[in-house]
């Protein structure tokens, strides 16, 4: 119970953090414009002539890849940065609450930014009947890529007290994770290695992973997958931390 | 309320802290002396758990800090070197944020905050932003932060570093004030301030303690009873063989 409020305090002050500075809002309304612009323009929404979010979610690892990293770059090197960190350390809490009040607030923030997508989805369903079962599905699975994305952020944040640092590294991590399933890097790979290790490569991928939601099949492995790629991550986070104290 | 023994810190291969030992009981003020970079700091993070002791051990009001680190943590107030602060929020909020964090919720949080709005005089920036604060105001915020649990331990790291003249004097008030409650521990570079404000005092120098006593008893040692004497006698080699 006291370890829910601890996190619950530490969430609180996180997210208004985000909404005290411009922050919050320069990353929404890029978000959305970039959403609309990938969805209706270079994924030919209305050209398609389906009732389906496709066009939607295939660009949502991509769009993530640059802004997430930028939301998750923060958490800890301004900490560092600041000295905030001493404080927050020194107060009787454990190190696992503060990193999961972090994480949680910003992934909060990620859900109200994914959220606010719903006018792509009013469009969709006035325009015809799609299946809204299948664009749940992608909305859970676009959330837990998010939430992957963001618990490497949160990782490679805790690296360093430089926030550009920070925010280099986890997009290679993550880029990593999209192009080791990403069709055209596949096919090159068939070529030179077995189809069994291609696929042991590309089941790290996240590509493999969301492609189920995408299609509304929510797959426990999938599930299970961005759920331990967010738990190592974190988990990392809190090896790091410690490791930083005890010289 | 405090006792330290044998402490070491080891950085790589830099001894930071070596060796230290003493207590602190309730009501005692403990000032702590030595140049930068003498391991002061260090040994004051061992203490309030934000770093781990390479050797010894650390109990606060009987926890050990390593082993009991929350219930040890929940009885100190530490005011880190930097007095550090969220610069996007405000004064209220950052203590708001502090008291939740220290367990206090709904009036006993009101409450608190008023009480150390008013013992650190920060009446006037109540709902200022911390990045827009001058320094002083800035200190004292941490050390209000600090204050916010009323806690029996106090760890404060260069209390007074920063402040002009009349705030030095306010903050080496609030310290006499509060110590016959507490068992308090502070660094410093200035050694009227030993004088004044402390019960006792350590002077370290590289990691090692060098002397203990009253400030008296510090002075005593110094044919001109002068404790900066003393302190320059004591560390001044090492900082030109440093040099």
């Amino acid at each position: 119970m006291n370890a829910w409020a601890n996190i619950k305090t530490i969430m609180k002050r996180e997210l208004g953090g985000y909404f005290t500075s411009p922050i919050a809002y320069v990353f929404l309304i890029i978000f959305l414009l970039l959403t609309g612009f990938f969805t209706f323009t270079i994924g030919n929404f209305f050209e398609r002539g389906e009732a389906s979010l496709v066009s939607f979610f295939t660009w949502h690892p991509w769009l993530y890849l640059f802004l997430v990293p930028a939301v998750g770059m923060r958490l800890w090197s301004e900490e560092r940065r600041l000295g905030t960190m001493e404080l927050l350390l020194t107060m009787p809490m454990t190190a696992w609450q503060a990193i999961l009040g972090k994480f949680l607030a910003s992934w909060a923030f990620l859900a109200l930014a994914l959220a606010l997508t719903f006018p792509v989805w009013i469009t969709v369903n006035w325009l015809g009947s799609p299946d809204n079962g299948i664009i749940a599905a992608g909305y859970v699975g676009s959330l837990f890529l998010a939430g992957s994305y963001l618990a490497i952020s949160c990782m490679t944040s805790a690296m360093t007290r430089n926030q550009v640092i920070s925010f280099i590294l986890s997009v290679v991590i993550c880029l990593f994770f999209i192009l080791a399933g990403y069709t055209p890097i596949t096919d090159l790979l068939t070529r030179v290695a077995s189809p069994v290790v291609v696929d042991i490569i590309a089941s790290f991928s996240v590509m493999t992973h969301f492609e189920g939601f995408q299609r509304g099949v929510i797959d426990l492995r999938d599930f299970l997958f961005f759920v331990s790629v967010i738990g190592f991550a974190l988990f990392t986070t809190g090896v790091i931390i410690r490791g930083q104290r005890a010289g | 309320m405090i006792k330290v023994e044998n402490l070491c810190k080891h950085f790589g291969a830099k001894i930071a802290v070596n060796d230290i030992s003493f207590t602190v009981e309730k009501g005692e003020v403990l000032g702590f002396l030595g140049p930068n970079g003498s391991g002061k700091s260090t040994t004051m993070r061992i203490i309030t758990g934000y770093y781990p002791a390479t050797s010894g051990r650390v109990t606060v009001g009987g926890f050990d800090v390593a082993e009991k680190p929350i219930e040890a943590k929940r009885l100190m107030g530490y005011l880190p070197e930097s007095a550090p602060g969220y610069a996007d929020m405000t004064v209220n909020g950052f203590l708001g944020f502090a008291a939740e964090l220290r367990g206090l919720t709904g009036s006993a949080k009101k409450a608190a905050i008023d009480r150390v709005i008013e013992m650190c005089f920060l009446q006037a920036v109540v709902y200022q932003t911390i990045d827009t604060l001058s320094k002083g105001y800035k200190h004292r915020t941490c050390l209000a932060q600090s204050l916010i649990h009323d806690p029996q331990v106090l760890i404060m790291d260069e209390p007074t570093d920063g402040l002009d003249p009349n705030q030095k004097h306010e903050v080496r008030n609030l310290i006499r004030k509060m110590a016959p409650e507490k068992a308090i521990i502070f660094s410093t570079h200035i050694l009227e301030e030993v004088e004044e404000a402390c019960t006792r005092a350590i002077i370290i120098d590289r990691g090692r303690m060098v002397a203990s006593g009253t400030p008296a008893e510090l002075k005593a040692r110094s044919p001109s009873g002068k404790l900066d004497e003393v302190f320059r006698a004591l560390t001044l080699s090492d900082t030109v063989k440093a040099a």
